[in-house]
């Protein structure tokens, strides 16, 4: 079943929409959404990552003896992952010091090898270019859902404006870990409703 | 056999790759890191205690050896002259190393503010050092070059609590400067006239 590249692009908004449809990457889904600033940089380092990764993979992808494919494939994303640490601490010092320990951890995002072992590495570069940039962007996209949800209950703000009335009592319990788990059922819930009908 | 040596040659590639790629990245981002890293960390703690300079002290700085430690010196022009300059020592708190940033008048010797840079001190105890200004007024005005010590140790400093140990650390921390500040004297003396506003 051979897919256009606008499908495999589109795929990755909804079909296969991390974390939700695909349940992977959770730990920084879960720890960085406090804040829909941390949720966007997050996700668009993590595009950053796929994207580049994808392609190299793809390219090199007759070269790597598939005996110690892995080993190579980690290379290629931990060097991304290195580029996207040092260009954040040079030019969005804010965002590395609240991501923190996060950004470094992109390289066990399942999700960046998994394309990288299921997609990339079997096809070429401009349906790998497609695949992780849609996988990437609904990524960042769900990232942005979580944190809006939880940001806006937690806090009663969205991005430093307020977005309740100020007799709105922050729900203080979701910008804390318990809070993400049940966003995300919640949010992933509602998924499955909409995709059941 | 074959197999193995291009398994080698492969993985041995691509890690020089990676490697070289991410050392020329780091070379060519160092020089903003290292201003980002004084901005967003020391800045904040200069710029209290230079409230009406003329210049910005994070950027007019200069570096001098003392000891074996290469230390920045962050120079603050008023009315057109460079009369103060801040620097950071360390000395041992309730959490491990504390930084303060110590302002002196190279003029008279005499301390302009001290700050906090970095500490691990306890919250709601040791941790107040960052907004108990009464405390932190105390150091003004006198002469850096000698011992700072808590009225409980001989000394003029009214201890923040009870305990003292983060005031006591303070203390040690602006005594080490008034060490640091005898024996290049002079070499700021010089440096500091290049600095016009």
């Amino acid at each position: 079943m051979a897919k256009t590249i606008g499908q495999e692009f589109v795929k990755g908004l909804w079909e296969e929409i991390p974390p939700f449809r695909l349940v992977l990457g959770l730990c920084p889904t879960l720890a960085v959404t406090k804040s829909v600033e941390n949720g966007i940089g997050m996700g668009v380092a993590t595009t950053f990552v796929l994207v580049c990764a994808n392609m190299l993979v793809s390219i090199l992808s007759g070269v790597i003896p598939s005996k110690i494919r892995i080993a190579c494939f980690i290379i290629i994303i931990a060097t991304f992952v290195t580029v996207v640490e040092l260009m954040m601490q040079a030019y969005a010092y804010q965002l590395f010091l609240n991501l923190g320990i996060f950004i470094p951890l992109i390289v066990v995002n399942c999700i960046v090898l998994g394309r990288s072992e299921a997609f990339a590495s079997k096809n070429k570069l401009v349906p790998s270019l497609a695949d992780g940039l849609g996988i990437g962007l609904g990524y960042t996209l769900s990232l942005t859902v979580i944190s809006a949800v939880r940001e806006s209950l937690g806090t009663g703000k969205l991005m430093g404006a307020q977005v309740f009335p100020s007799s709105f009592e922050p729900f203080a319990f979701m910008v804390e870990a318990p809070g993400a788990f049940i966003c995300l059922g919640l949010l992933l819930c509602i998924m499955n409703i909409i995709g059941k009908k | 056999m074959r197999e193995m040596i291009k398994m080698v040659v492969v993985l041995v590639v691509l890690s020089s790759l990676s490697g070289g790629v991410l050392g020329a990245l780091k070379n060519a981002t160092e020089e903003r890191i290292d201003n980002q890293v004084l901005k967003f960390v020391k800045g904040p703690a200069i710029e209290s205690i230079f409230k009406e300079a003329d210049n910005d002290p994070v950027a007019d700085r200069f570096s001098l050896t003392v000891g074996e430690q290469e230390k920045n010196f962050f120079v603050a022009v008023y009315d057109g002259n460079p009369k103060a300059v801040a620097f950071e020592t360390f000395a041992s708190g309730f959490g491990g190393d504390m930084g303060v940033m110590v302002a002196v008048d190279v003029e008279t010797d005499e301390i302009i503010g001290v700050s906090v840079t970095t500490h691990n001190e306890t919250p709601g105890i040791g941790a107040t050092i960052e907004t108990n200004e009464d405390f932190k007024k105390q150091f003004s005005g006198k002469p850096i070059i000698g011992d700072h010590k808590v009225k409980d140790d001989g000394g003029e400093i009214t201890a923040m609590s009870g305990a003292t140990v983060t005031s006591r650390a303070t203390c040690k921390a602006v005594s080490r400067a008034g060490d640091i500040y005898e024996q290049v004297k002079s070499q700021i003396r010089d440096q500091v006239k290049n600095f016009t506003g």
